[in-house]
């Protein structure tokens, strides 16, 4: 791998992503464990939804605030987790020297990872926005337009996020894997996922509006509650993600050139 | 490579080593555990960061030129598997795609029938006994006809008559390509049929530099054994002879 190299090949990329649908394929359970926690995420939440629209005055105004937060939530966390697990197969597989060793450039290797969070992400998400019309009567897919900008949002986030920590991995070896799993979850009670930011104390508040999340989550309570699209919070959040991700690639490079410098690289396990 | 330096923390693994390889040869890193010779083919392969000195592979300087030779040269190492899950042909197709091959099916196919994986090339990788992965690992190695082939321990764990399958081989594919082989070994046998040049190295230096049989003549010694031996426990050339 040439660390700064921007040139991209699609056969290479396409390589990967190969390798990462055999991967998938291989094992049913797998592939079922990609269903299995947010169709339980989405029926617990819908069931709470359905309580409490018939016994609060907000939630009846705003149905769905919920059960859209959920979802909105697992595109977050799943798009970074099929991200990372990707990732993450190729160090428990010892593959990582592999490719390294192999003309793949670190964008390539990074865009194939975002491909397959993608491609993951809808094997999760799809099943789940099902069951939400089908038993809470919440039609995700009715958030029109809006809905492609709450998605590009999180995924972006969930990438940045995903970059960054697997070049944790990448550097500390797998004693670093259970970053993989948790980071994402300090980002919750700050992006505001189920409450509005003005629910937080002055000076967090400030916190939760450097996290691009945060405006989409408050951008669908506007939507759900108000009927109005704010784009002017989707334009921040677009703004910050570019940010973020600048800043996760670079880390991510500083991080595998210090690697090559540890000698990380040739013994990639605990 | 030129005064090749690495040091861990404050341990050097590799201590100044200058050598080039002649193109179209074998040669061969001899040396104790710790000696510094997976450490050296890591900076070759680009995967080790030098802490001062340079390496240039094919006339382009590791690892900042990396993306003009990684396409021509490959390796096989103890120190990675193919992935487990996949089967024999998924893991060539995969690294045939990254190596850009063209006529894959057909190289595959080739490779296969070479290296006799035809009997399991539909089979997970994880699923392999040692040898057929060690063929596998051959057959990743080879599948972009590399210039530069890098083998570290390449016929470890291997029963005696597939490693000197894989030595066969390995000959043959140097003298229809013309490859060049960078080789580290344990296996002193091995060395001295493969290698026209062994470079003995101990704690991350260059102890002797010469052909098989010239070193066993300094050392008076009629097996690189021997000499390996002598080099290991401190004895020098006088004090062997």
């Amino acid at each position: 791998m040439n660390d700064l190299s921007l040139a991209i090949a699609p056969h290479r990329i396409g390589a990967m992503v190969l390798r990462y649908w055999y991967l998938l394929l291989s094992s049913w359970p797998r592939l079922l464990e990609l269903m299995y926690w947010p169709t339980l995420q989405i029926i617990t939440w819908g069931f709470l939804q359905t309580y409490i629209t018939a016994n609060a005055g907000f939630f009846a105004r705003a149905g769905g605030t919920l059960i859209g937060a959920v979802i909105l939530w697992d595109i977050l966390f799943r798009g970074q987790l099929g991200f990372s697990i990707s990732f993450l197969e190729e160090m428990w597989a010892r593959n990582i020297g592999n490719l390294m060793m192999s003309p793949l450039t670190p964008i390539e290797f990074l865009l194939a990872l975002m491909t397959m969070s993608v491609v993951r992400l809808a094997i999760g998400i799809i099943p789940m926005t099902l069951i939400a019309v089908w038993f809470f009567d919440f039609n995700f897919y009715s958030l029109g337009l809006p809905l492609i900008a709450f998605f590009c949002n999180l995924i972006f986030t969930s990438w940045a996020v995903g970059i960054f920590v697997s070049g944790l991995v990448l550097r500390n070896g797998l004693g670093a894997e259970s970053i993989v799993w948790t980071l994402m979850f300090a980002l919750m009670p700050l992006a505001c996922v189920y409450y509005p930011v003005q629910v937080l104390p002055h000076w967090l508040q400030f916190v939760a509006w450097s996290l691009p999340p945060t405006y989409v989550f408050e951008g669908m309570r506007a939507l759900l509650a108000d009927h109005a699209f704010r784009a002017d919070l989707m334009l921040t959040a677009l703004g910050l993600n570019a940010a973020l991700l600048l800043a996760s690639f670079a880390a991510f490079i500083a991080l595998l050139r210090s690697a090559r410098r540890a000698g990380s690289l040739l013994s990639s396990g605990e | 490579m030129s005064r090749l330096t690495k040091i861990y923390k404050t341990a050097p693994a590799v201590d100044g080593i200058s050598f080039a390889i002649r193109r179209g040869s074998i040669t061969g890193l001899l040396g104790g555990n710790g000696a510094g010779k997976t450490t050296t083919i890591a900076m070759v392969m680009g995967l080790v960061q030098p802490t001062s000195g340079t390496v240039e592979v094919l006339g382009h300087t590791m690892p900042d030129e990396a993306a003009a030779v990684l396409g021509r040269m490959n390796f096989e190492s103890p120190y990675v598997d193919m992935p487990m899950r996949l089967t024999v042909r998924q893991n060539l197709t995969i690294f045939g795609r990254l190596y850009a091959v063209d006529h894959l099916k057909e190289r595959i196919a080739e490779l296969a029938a070479q290296l006799d994986l035809t009997d399991f090339i539909d089979r997970a990788s994880g699923k392999l006994s040692a040898g057929q992965k060690t063929r596998v690992a051959l057959a990743k190695a080879l599948i972009n006809d590399p210039e530069l082939l890098l083998l570290d321990e390449p016929t470890a764990s291997l029963d005696p008559d597939t490693a000197d399958w894989v030595r066969g081989h390995l000959e043959r594919y140097r003298a229809r390509r013309g490859a060049t082989i960078l080789l580290a070994s344990h296996n002193m046998f091995e060395v001295e049929r493969l290698c026209d040049r062994v470079i003995i190295m101990k704690r991350g230096r260059i102890e002797d530099d010469d052909s098989p049989a010239g070193i066993m003549a300094r050392y008076n010694r009629s097996t690189l054994e021997e000499v390996f031996l002598d080099v290991a426990r401190g004895r020098d050339r006088e004090a062997a002879q």
